[in-house]
């Protein structure tokens, strides 16, 4: 039922602290909104501009939305999980903020890596945190990491055509230990040993898929994950700044930086 | 997902039924030979920095309507509450209400709470509207200010993405001011400091980009005081009308004296013009 009270924070009907009952028609109107909202884009697509058309005056990057184009991954081993994010964020060809962190705190030891639309992904973090909050309260125990993922996919699927978010879920808890849920763009939800994600990505499957294995320590952990992010960073022009990473484990959150200059170095000719 | 019936009529949430219908004028508009509205835009530069003892706000003060100054000394920092202000680039009523709004509601928050807002919450407040509003609300703010955790800063996008930076800069002479922050940017500077490098890097976007222009506002926040210097720099005067040379007073009037230019010959030839026809036609004066 709360659940419904926080999304309507996101369907702009009300002030998501207010409200204690249900607002089905709330979230009912908010999708016919939209339906009509994406009508009008398809229908005219050359034509729709949104607020302004000035050229040269006021270049490309201001009108963009912005995007952390990404490079994010997490990877589990035996008593947590690791979590790693680049830092760079872009409208357009203007990167934003060189120093992003996308690696952001939903409970005090679940975390979400965030890609995709900074706007969605902040706006969908901010709800997840609230809601996950108010939940674990009721229960009066450390929520399940499933149960963020969970979370998330709920919002994301429900409003996966307004939304561009693709996020990974990672954390410890103590029914589980260390788990790690991705939610890509579009709502799925699957528990993966290790996860990537962003459009840095791509670049980096096959080096992921050939040196992942099973029961790795903490140190291999970070070793993999910083090397990974650094190829995808190297490749990736919406990818780029420093490497941050974190470790999350039943002790807690240890977080680090990794600085440009001390990156791993692969020899490329 | 549920289909529903286009004509019911939803409370609350932004109305999208107009998009249809604004993009078949903006289509149709120019056959017809009018041209759309333009809406006022601050063309701008603005940008903050934290530095030793709070925040330091800058804007210029140029406002546009396409190609022409619409306002050669607008001021771009809002109040927001007396320890937190705000700039705002962008659509120029956008910036102005989305900021009263937030002031408002603020004001009563803190009546509520009976403590001083904090930078963060007006943040939340601005990111929150902003998302709501799927970034047609055009509004991209920088909002600096000090409360009881220290001085903070925030740059705020129309979308409703926000950043938490030591210096911000945001509007189309961005570019040209981050590039002053990144070479002379550094942490815990003194109020001097920080004041000079936060007017040169508005002036870079004054004399670089053709949307900002004009004066150099600064807005200097500490704890317990703020100081709102506007003008700070009056970097673009208007010339004066010289009204003395040499000494001789001169009118500025263009006129010169008989003889200024020499004559070298002159000749003087009669034209013969007769009258071929004449009419009256009376002026409508109804």
């Amino acid at each position: 039922m709360h659940f419904t009270v926080v999304f309507s924070g996101l369907s702009g009907v009300c002030d998501r602290l207010r409200q204690a009952r249900v607002r089905t028609p709330a979230a009912g109107s908010f999708s016919n909104v939209v339906k009509l909202k994406m009508a009008a884009v398809l229908q005219f697509p050359a034509s729709v501009s949104t607020f302004n058309n000035y050229n040269d005056l006021y270049p490309d990057w201001t009108q963009t939305e912005v995007s952390t184009g990404t490079s994010i991954m997490a990877v589990e081993f035996e008593g947590g999980v690791v979590i790693g994010a680049d830092s760079r964020t872009t409208t357009g060809a203007y990167i934003a903020n060189r120093v992003t962190d996308k690696l952001t705190p939903i409970h005090e030891r679940i975390f979400c890596c965030r890609s995709g639309s900074a706007a969605d992904t902040q706006a969908i973090a901010d709800a997840v945190t609230y809601q996950l909050g108010f939940h674990s309260i009721e229960l009066d125990e450390a929520p399940l990491v499933q149960t963020a993922a969970s979370l998330f996919r709920d919002m994301c699927y429900r409003y996966r055509e307004e939304l561009m978010a693709g996020i990974i879920v990672a954390g410890w808890d103590p029914r589980r230990g260390g788990q790690v849920y991705t939610v890509p763009v579009g709502g799925m939800m699957t528990r993966q040993p290790v996860s990537v994600g962003g459009s840095g990505s791509s670049y980096i499957y096959g080096y992921v898929d050939s040196n992942y294995r099973a029961g790795m320590s903490k140190e291999e952990c970070l070793k993999f994950t910083a090397e990974a992010l650094t190829l995808a960073m190297e490749r990736d022009g919406s990818s780029g700044g420093v490497v941050r990473l974190a470790v999350i484990s039943e002790q807690g959150v240890e977080r680090q930086v990794i600085l440009g200059n001390q990156l791993p170095k692969f020899s490329t000719v | 997902m549920a289909s529903v019936s286009v004509c019911q009529y939803h409370s609350g949430g932004f109305s999208f039924e107009n998009c249809k219908r604004n993009a078949l004028l903006e289509a149709d508009i120019n056959k017809l030979g009018f041209s759309s509205p333009a809406a006022r835009k601050t063309g701008t530069t603005i940008c903050g920095v934290v530095y030793k003892d709070g925040v330091v706000l800058g804007a210029d003060t140029r406002a546009t309507e396409g190609m022409v100054v619409a306002d050669k000394n607008c001021s771009k920092i809002h109040y927001i509450s007396p320890n937190i202000y705000c700039c705002g680039a962008g659509t120029a009523a956008d910036t102005e209400m989305t900021t009263q709004i937030i002031s408002s509601n603020l004001e009563l928050h803190s009546l509520s709470t009976g403590r001083l807002p904090r930078v963060t919450t007006a943040n939340r407040m601005l990111k929150q509207m902003l998302f709501r509003y799927q970034g047609y609300i055009g509004a991209a703010l920088v909002l600096g200010g000090v409360d009881c955790n220290g001085p903070h800063l925030y740059s705020i996008y129309p979308h409703g993405s926000t950043d938490k930076l030591p210096y911000v800069t945001m509007g189309s002479g961005s570019l040209a001011a981050m590039a002053v922050f990144e070479d002379r940017y550094r942490p815990n500077m003194e109020e001097e400091e920080a004041k000079r490098l936060v007017r040169d890097a508005i002036a870079a976007g004054i004399f670089n980009d053709l949307g900002s222009g004009s004066n150099i506002d600064l807005c200097v926040i500490t704890k317990g005081n703020v100081d709102y210097l506007r003008p700070h720099d009056m970097a673009n005067k208007k010339g004066v009308r010289e009204d003395k040379v040499y000494g001789r007073p001169v009118t500025g009037s263009y006129r010169y004296k008989h003889g200024t230019t020499g004559v070298l010959t002159k000749a003087v030839t009669p034209l013969n013009l007769e009258v071929v026809e004449e009419s009256v036609q009376t002026m409508d004066t109804s």
